[in-house]
């Protein structure tokens, strides 16, 4: 019997093993290639003298800089607009019953689900004529496509997960209801609103159709931007890896923050973790 | 019906807060909404144009556009590279969500049936590649198979088999692409399911142990009825993703080699952008949002029926777990 528990273990252990090595030997292949330089990216392969060089062609001597600032602008405010205009929502939507409460929940919802290019081809015709194409503010805007109904659903959770009894006492304490929400709701959803937005701002860094096909090269985004350095007549391969790594950075680190929280956010609050 | 997995909303706290709190008023949760709604309805717009653009010879090469009925249509329709891209469509969903599904299940049924370091360790770290954007997964991808400095190569060599082709050739562009799509998205399947599985009620599956049950028959008739609901979700976020994979395919081949992997979202992509046939290109994204849409809606069904089911056992077993 314990011998066979024994066997049993080093199986899934070893199965899980195999998984690991399949999710995250990619990675690891991705940061090794990109500290190697191009005379040795052909002959070596775990082996070979570390360089900075391919950050140095990067970082510094490309626009990467830029790519990288942009994403950033467009995905922090688009979630900061989200936040603002998303949880307020997502209080009402907990909190009060009212006519068409859910139509107007799934309607938010079914956004996330919409086909992007169903939403990106009209809109590119549009942007064209109001002068929103390739602006901070036309990605920002249709990013809210992708963040609003995030914040709004799991949002939305973590206020129902709160008891009334705590917004009757406050207000028996002589809270108004601005106030209440302020003081007593906000900082109970803290923790999940923050996860939120950090999952609502993965999501927006890594869209690639929005900027694709809404900019061009006044705002680009460093999903968009990656795929130069994949020019096939200048095989920098050890620069592709830079660009890979560096841009997967603020997301990985986000995720490593939020693991609490993860299922809730990606499941638009569905599954409670 | 709300989107909760509990499938009880709290629904009562809801009436009695109407009742009781003064500062409400009818229209004041319409107006807390608004923001949000103005700002998201505003790029909905788009949405109502799409179908009536498709009826235009809309092009960003013309000045004018004229009224052409249902020619774009027609013409989709009859074209062979239409049912090309369908057929493409649904082959990649297929293949990368019931791949990503079994995997998943597997490996969330390994996570949660351990508890060691090790295990601790991987919930977490699995979820990077999920953290990854799908275009920079492609990278890397293409970092690791290419055939003069990728891993994949040397691996292969040891097997003495050379220069596999992957995304370069017809036979293995599906393969490949399927293969980087599984790499993303498996750590979602298996962080939903194994929400599914830690929040499992211990009881009936100690009186499982005692009745002597084997590990299949407690998977069968406990497990799996309880963490369907989890299934369902995971199920439906993937396959609709799937069916409209765009930025993995594009970044990895723009749809080739050829027209291998040119499903609708990347065939309505080149339509539109590349060969600037705007109104010709919207037919194929709405056929898209059609069949989005219809399985959806049978994945939900089946997901709020799973819903009833796994509460149901859940009280029973609650129960049986009192008496």
């Amino acid at each position: 019997m314990k011998r066979k528990r024994i066997v049993g273990n080093a199986v899934k252990n070893g199965l899980l093993a195999l998984y690991a090595i399949f999710a995250l030997f990619p990675l690891f292949w991705m940061v090794l290639i990109s500290f190697k330089s191009d005379a040795q990216m052909f002959n070596t392969t775990f082996i070979f003298d570390p360089t900075l060089e391919n950050y140095d062609a990067v970082l510094l001597r490309t626009d990467y800089f830029k790519y990288f600032l942009d994403s950033i602008i467009v995905s922090v405010v688009a979630v900061l607009i989200s936040v603002l205009a998303g949880v307020p929502a997502a209080y009402a939507l907990a909190r009060y019953n009212f006519k068409k409460k859910e139509s107007l929940a799934f309607t938010i919802l079914s956004f996330r689900f919409a086909p992007e290019i169903l939403v990106v081809l009209p809109l590119f015709m549009i942007y064209q004529k109001i002068g929103l194409y390739d602006t901070y503010f036309g990605l920002i805007w249709v990013y809210q496509l992708i963040t609003m109904p995030l914040l709004i659903w799991v949002i939305r959770g973590y206020f129902e997960d709160i008891s009334v009894e705590i917004e009757h006492a406050a207000q028996v304490d002589g809270y108004s209801w601005w106030q209440v929400f302020l003081k007593r709701l906000l900082p109970l959803i803290k923790p999940g609103l923050v996860s939120a937005s950090l999952l609502a701002f993965i999501f927006a860094w890594n869209n690639f159709t929005f900027p694709l096909m809404l900019s061009g090269t006044h705002v680009e985004t460093i999903t968009v931007a990656s795929l130069k350095y994949i020019a096939s007549d200048t095989v920098h391969y050890g620069q592709m890896a830079v660009a890979a790594t560096v841009s997967a950075l603020p997301a990985v680190i986000f995720a490593l923050l939020i693991q609490k929280h993860l299922v809730r956010g990606l499941s638009f609050g569905a599954v409670k973790g | 019906m709300a989107f909760n997995i509990k499938g009880k909303q709290p629904k009562g706290a809801a009436q009695n807060d109407l009742n009781t709190v003064p500062w409400l008023t009818k229209a004041r949760p319409y107006l807390i909404m608004a923001p949000s709604l103005l700002i998201t309805i505003g790029i909905l717009i788009p949405f109502g144009m799409a179908i009536f653009y498709s009826l235009t010879n809309y092009s960003f090469r013309l000045p004018k556009h004229s009224f052409v009925g249902l020619r774009n249509w027609i013409n989709m329709f009859t074209d062979r590279a239409f049912w090309h891209a369908v057929w493409v469509t649904v082959r990649f969903a297929f293949f990368a969500t019931i791949l990503e599904m079994l995997l998943g299940l597997g490996i969330a049924l390994l996570l949660g049936n351990t508890e060691n370091k090790f295990t601790k360790v991987l919930r977490v770290v699995l979820t990077f590649p999920l953290m990854v954007a799908p275009v920079i997964g492609t990278i890397i991808w293409q970092l690791m198979t290419n055939n003069s400095v990728g891993i994949l190569e040397k691996f292969l060599n040891l097997f003495g088999i050379y220069n596999f082709p992957w995304a370069a050739s017809h036979a293995t562009a599906m393969f490949t692409a399927v293969l980087i799509d599984l790499w993303v998205y498996c750590p979602f399947v298996i962080i939903l399911i194994l929400a599914g599985i830690q929040s499992l009620p211990k009881s009936p599956f100690e009186s499982a142990k005692i009745d002597g049950g084997s590990a299949w028959f407690t998977f069968k008739n406990l497990t799996l009825p309880m963490i369907k609901p989890c299934i369902y979700i995971a199920l439906l976020f993937r396959l609709m993703a799937s069916l409209q994979e765009f930025s993995i395919i594009f970044a990895l081949t723009k749809g080739g080699p050829g027209d291998t992997l040119m499903n609708l979202s990347v065939t309505a992509y080149n339509t539109g952008f590349a060969f600037q046939k705007f109104g010709a290109s919207l037919p194929y994204i709405l056929v898209l949002w059609f069949i989005v849409n219809l399985v959806a809606k049978q994945i939900v069904k089946r997901w709020m029926h799973s819903q009833k089911v796994a509460s149901g056992r859940d009280a029973a077993a609650e129960e049986g777990g009192k008496s």
